[in-house]
This record gives C-alpha cells, structure tokens and sequence, in this order.
C-alpha cells in the first residue's frame, strides 16, 4: 500500500509527458492516490484526458485561472465527483514571451508583470480558497512549483522571477493563515527542466548543460525526482513540514561560485 | 539509421500516426494533424536526438518532415 493511500489530490498544469505536473501525478498515483486533473484550454484537454486515462482518473476538468470565478467554478465542479480534498498541486505559471528576455528593465510592461504575477502567484491563493473548504477535516496539503529565479537573478528569467518571489510569499503567508486548521503549503523549487514551458525560455539548452556541468551532483534533475518529492510533501510522511521551499535541483542553490573548472 | 528514417521515427512516436502516412512532402499541421504543441515537442525531439539546437525563428520555418531533414542535415554536428 503507497504511502498516498486513500489521498484524493487535484493536479494542474499538465501539457504533456514532458510537464513537471505529470511527474508528479505519476509518483503520486504509483503511492496510490486518486488523482483529479485540470486543463486551461480545448486544445490541452485531449492530452491532459489522455494522462488522465494513463493514470486511472476520469475526473478532468476545464480551469483557466485568469478569473476567479473560473475557479470556483471548477472546485464546483470537483465536488460534484468528490466530497473531499486533500491536496492541490499548482503548476502554472505564464508571463509574455518577449518579456523573458534581455534587459528586465527595458522590456518589461505594466500589463506583462500584472500578468504574470496573476496567473503565476496570485492564482496558488485563490485556489486555496476554493479548497480549503474541501480540506475541513481532512490533513490538507497546497503544493507549488517555484524556481530559483524567486531569490537570484537569473538570465532572462526576469518578471517571471519577481512572479516566482511573489508566490514564494505566498507560500509563506498561507502557511501561516491555513496551518491551524490543519492545512499545509508547500513549494518545490525545480532546477531546470525541458518542458513545454521551459521552451520559452531564451537559451534554456545552454543553462540545462551549464547546470549539469557545474551543479553538485553533475547532472539535471527530471520530473520524476520532482515528482518524488512531491508525493512526500503532500502525504502524511511530512506533516511537520508547512511553508517551506524545497530544492530539488542537485545542489545546485547552496553554491556561491561554479563554474571555475569548467570556465 | 540515416537521418530521414529517424526524423520520421520520431514523427512517428510524437504524433502517434502511422509510419506510411509520414511522407517526405507531408506538412506536419496539414497531412499530419499537428497543433502548436505538438510542433514544439517535436521540435524538442529533434533537438534531443541529434543534439542540436534550432532556434525559434527557425522553427517557425519547419513546415514538412522535409524541411526538418534540410534543417538537421546542414546543423547536425557529428558526434
């Protein structure tokens, strides 16, 4: 029996095999958990249907977190197949292409930023809301996907890291408000990864071979190591832990200079 | 295998389609059913198998298998 057993955990954010939200539904079904899943758009939701599938869930539903309403919407919906919750993993995040790139003080506009911060940060709050009545009762766990960007600068990360450094707050912030009813949140912070995501990224290949030449362990990380950790955070294995921003990213955070034999 | 048999080995597997109707001429979006998606992560693929990196602009000039076999034909760097 998985260590997920009896778990019923909502999943966003999947666009493919290669998205770090299906490494993660992966390693919690293998746990045994239930899995629910979202789908921002028409044209993800055959692929997110067909993970779905994989994963042994016919619960799939429509969330474009732009409004709140949308998303109450579908934890409306979710309840008309549950009547209860125990985690929800967010992995969404957008900003504007050109705004991923060169100068973060040139390039970034009002609307760009407002953008990203919503759909990047402020969207983890306003699920929570809509879950939390779902959790009463239950030992309910938030989840996010973070990134390094949140506290160092990274080339061409820009607004997206000031987004990632909102939620990050986030995570804190809703530790402290849901903790004493019981609710823990809770974020990964990956190192890099090819995802459908990632590719908008300027010079994402270059960062992944400087990454798996200098970080302590030599490689990247995958989704699967991620998903790992994320199972552990959402079951009962890490009830002590709330607010709290996990690296998974072969050492790479606790360096202060790389690069030297390499260079 | 030589580099056409590849490419159409992964278009193959990324699109789920089957090998006969991989043409040389076919267009991805057109013949072969593909969305936005699916031309980046087939574009990743490409990258992945033969090491390379295609950039977006020429990406965006990816159209047919033939013209991913031109494209990884002329920047394949031999391993």
């Amino acid at each position: 029996m998985g260590f997920l057993t009896g778990k019923r955990v909502l999943i966003t954010g999947i666009a493919s095999d290669r998205s770090i939200a299906y490494g993660i539904a992966q390693a919690m079904h293998r746990k045994g958990a239930e899995l629910a899943f979202t789908y921002q758009n028409d044209k993800l939701k055959s692929r997110v249907e067909k993970v779905a599938e994989e994963l042994g869930s016919s619960i799939v539903i429509p969330c474009d977190v732009a409004t709140d309403e949308q998303i109450a919407e579908t934890f409306t919906q979710l309840k008309q197949h549950w009547d209860g919750l125990d985690s929800v993993v967010h992995a969404i995040a957008f900003a504007p292409k050109e705004q991923l790139e060169g100068s973060i003080v040139d390039n970034t506009t009002k609307e760009g930023s407002a953008l990203a911060h919503d759909i990047s940060a402020y969207s983890f709050l306003a699920m929570a809301r809509y879950a939390k009545p779902m959790m009463e009762g239950r030992n309910g766990s938030l989840l996010a996907l973070t990134y390094l960007g949140a506290v160092a600068a990274i080339p061409n990360y820009n607004v997206m890291g000031m987004a990632k450094a909102s939620l990050e707050a986030g995570v804190r912030f809703m530790a402290a408000d849901l903790g004493p009813q019981g609710i823990r949140v809770n974020a990964i912070s990956a190192g890099p990864i090819r995802t459908l995501a990632a590719s908008g990224i300027t010079g994402f290949r270059k960062m992944l071979d400087h990454f798996a030449k200098n970080a302590p362990l030599r490689r990247n990380v995958t989704i699967e190591e991620v998903g790992n950790v994320a199972a552990f955070l959402c079951s009962d294995l890490a009830s002590g832990i709330t607010g709290e921003i996990t690296y998974v990213d072969a050492g790479w955070n606790i360096l202060g200079m790389s690069g030297l034999e390499t260079a | 295998m030589g580099i056409a048999e590849r490419v159409k080995s992964i278009v193959v597997e990324q699109l789920g389609v089957d090998e006969e109707e991989v043409k040389t001429e076919a267009s991805f979006t057109e013949d072969l059913g593909a969305d936005s998606l699916d031309i980046v992560e087939l574009v990743m693929a490409f990258e992945e198998e033969f090491g390379i990196e295609i950039p977006d602009e020429e990406a965006e000039k990816i159209a047919t298998v033939r013209d991913a076999i031109d494209y990884i034909e002329a920047h394949k760097q031999e391993a």
